[in-house]
């Protein structure tokens, strides 16, 4: 088990020796420290959080910004002429410069904030929906797409009548770019697929993916939920019409999260929600719509999370998202290797361009008979869909048990983990 | 014995453990010698689907009293499912219908009967009583 004394004897002969990339023990120590919950005893034994790709931790500077923020910036924003206003508003509107940033957006007004990827996803698929789709035209996703990139298109289907066309994956759970040529025809409205599976790992070639669909002129939105805390992005890079994300996945508040649309995909669709804010004048014979942002945010904005979100993008950030990158594959590869020392193990996903996720399955063992055991030795893992059931049910299993690696997790971690689910396996077989 | 008598004896077993690793082998073991339920018993009418476990449950009375099957893909959850079938087997319909099954938390198995486990577990015991309503219509 993890303890701060094997830690650090674990850094000093194998951190230096065989360098980490560019992450050293220090640097990985202060990190720890910043997220208290990483102490935490669960059934009396110490806590292994490796259940990352459903949510992540949250440093103390995240934590304490949503605490000084109502603490001392407390007041509706856009609204009052009085200090407080103006200083919440100030903050809310500096987290959007820092997330357009972060993305590597042309301009701030192309971050919508909304409540997470389901609703960023919503958002797309209610208005472009509107504006562009009519019945007969086609929609492309992909087999794993995680239900949120599923069903907001099934449901703008269902209303207009378009079909929904799947991208297969291969046998490493990589997608089938040739079969995706063949789905781009004139029909095609648009195309949603995920930077990267949240069961398999599997990092999309979405840049192949966009350049393909834009030869066709047609758009596509990015799911990057899986993405975002784990390697760089640069939306302008990608040409990525839409691309979505949720804070919480990367370190920051729940509830908040980000739409980067391209501008003049954000002037063509029609608001998605009416209310306050997103107007500009309002009479009961006419109304018209406010400019970007705004025209996307009607009602009070989570504007304390959007300060903390920007905190969490800055901590990122002061890290390095490439010497993340590279650490968490350090994790990947070790925990890969390590976990294929069990008898009767199936890695589920194993795509040449992976994030630190890995999912599988051991013998004919339930996924949550492993995942139940394991809790009670203090590991958190997922079990069972991951909300991607299409997937889950195209690959013929009943489910998995997901491992996902976040840059606090350590190769030590790792061995404790090992070492109990040969234990819970044992029992089981 | 009464449905209390045979909750109170399985409590008992479960008090001897302090460590859950050695509550959750006698789950196992529970669990992997539960009587298989007949493949053609397996229909879709008898499953109970969860997100994560699928649980089938079938049930017939005779003499007055009911006998439930039951059966999991978790060993876990066919474990748990052994326990309910342990109390409830054997019973009439109005002892069944009124009975409250204090012993899953007494042994600190609630939590897989929490909804979002969604294991099928919650919906079983609800089916378990359903069917003992619908025997009780019948007679």
């Amino acid at each position: 088990m993890f303890s701060f004394q094997n830690f650090t004897y674990f850094c000093r002969t194998k951190f230096q020796t065989n360098s980490f990339f560019n992450m050293n023990k220090q640097e990985l120590i202060e990190i720890r420290n910043d997220f208290p919950i990483l102490s935490e005893k669960v059934y009396n034994k110490d806590l292994i959080y490796f259940d990352n790709a459903a949510t992540t931790q949250k440093p103390r500077c995240v934590v304490e910004k949503i605490e000084q923020s109502y603490y001392h910036y407390n007041a509706n924003i856009h609204r009052g002429a009085h200090f407080l206003s103006i200083k919440a508003t100030e903050a809310h509107e500096a987290a959007r410069t820092s997330v357009a940033e972060f993305l590597g957006a042309g301009k701030r007004e192309e971050i919508i904030f909304t409540r997470g990827t389901t609703e960023a996803i919503n958002l797309v698929a209610t208005s472009f929906g509107e504006a562009f789709c009519n019945a007969g035209d086609e929609i492309i996703v992909s087999v794993l797409e995680h239900h949120s990139n599923i069903v907001p298109w099934q449901m703008l289907c269902d209303r207009k009548g378009l079909k929904l066309r799947v991208i297969p994956i291969n046998e490493r759970g990589e997608l089938d770019l040739e079969v995706y040529k063949t789905l781009l025809n004139e029909k095609t409205r648009i195309v949603s697929v995920a930077h990267v599976s949240n069961v398999l790992g599997t990092i999309n070639p979405v840049k192949e993916i966009i350049r393909l669909a834009h030869e066709k002129d047609i758009p596509v939105l990015i799911d990057g939920a899986q993405s975002v805390p784990h390697i760089h992005v640069n939306v302008t890079e990608l040409d990525a019409d839409f691309y979505v994300f949720s804070a919480h996945k990367i370190y920051g508040p729940t509830g908040i999260g980000a739409l980067y649309g391209k501008e003049k995909w954000l002037n063509a669709i029609p608001p998605y929600q009416g209310g306050g804010e997103m107007i500009k004048s309002v009479t009961f014979e006419k109304t018209t719509y406010n400019e970007l942002p705004f025209k996307f945010e009607a009602g009070t904005p989570d504007y304390i999370g959007s300060t903390a979100f920007a905190e969490a993008l800055h901590y990122v950030q002061q890290i390095g998202m490439d010497k993340i990158a590279a650490y968490e594959h350090e994790l990947l590869s070790y925990g890969t290797e390590r976990l294929m020392e069990i008898e009767g193990m199936r890695i589920i996903g194993t795509a040449r361009e992976k994030s630190s996720v890995i999912s599988f399955l051991v013998g004919n063992i339930h996924p949550y008979d492993i995942g139940m055991l394991l809790d009670k030795l203090g590991i958190a893992v997922r079990t069972g869909f991951h909300c991607a059931q299409p997937l889950i049910d195209s690959l013929g299993i009943p489910g998995t048990v997901r491992a996902s690696f976040a840059f606090y997790n350590t190769k030590e971690e790792i061995d404790a983990f090992i070492t109990a689910l040969k234990r819970v396996v044992g029992m089981l077989s | 014995m009464t449905i209390n008598e045979l909750q109170d004896e399985i409590i008992d077993e479960f008090s001897q453990f302090d460590d859950w690793m050695d509550k959750y082998s006698l789950i196992i073991d529970l669990g992997n010698s539960l009587e298989p339920l007949k493949e053609q018993d397996k229909t879709p009418q008898n499953i109970i689907e969860g997100c994560q476990s699928r649980v089938w449950l079938n049930a017939e009375m005779n003499n007055g009293v009911i006998t439930y099957r039951g059966e999991s893909d978790a060993v876990l959850v066919k474990g748990i499912v052994s326990l309910l079938i342990q109390v409830l087997t054997n019973h009439t319909p109005d002892e069944i219908i009124n009975t409250d099954l204090y012993f899953i938390e007494k042994i600190g198995l609630r939590e897989h009967l929490s909804p979002t486990r969604s294991n099928g577990l919650l919906a079983m015991i609800k089916q378990m009583k359903l069917y003992a309503l619908a025997f009780k219509a019948k007679s």
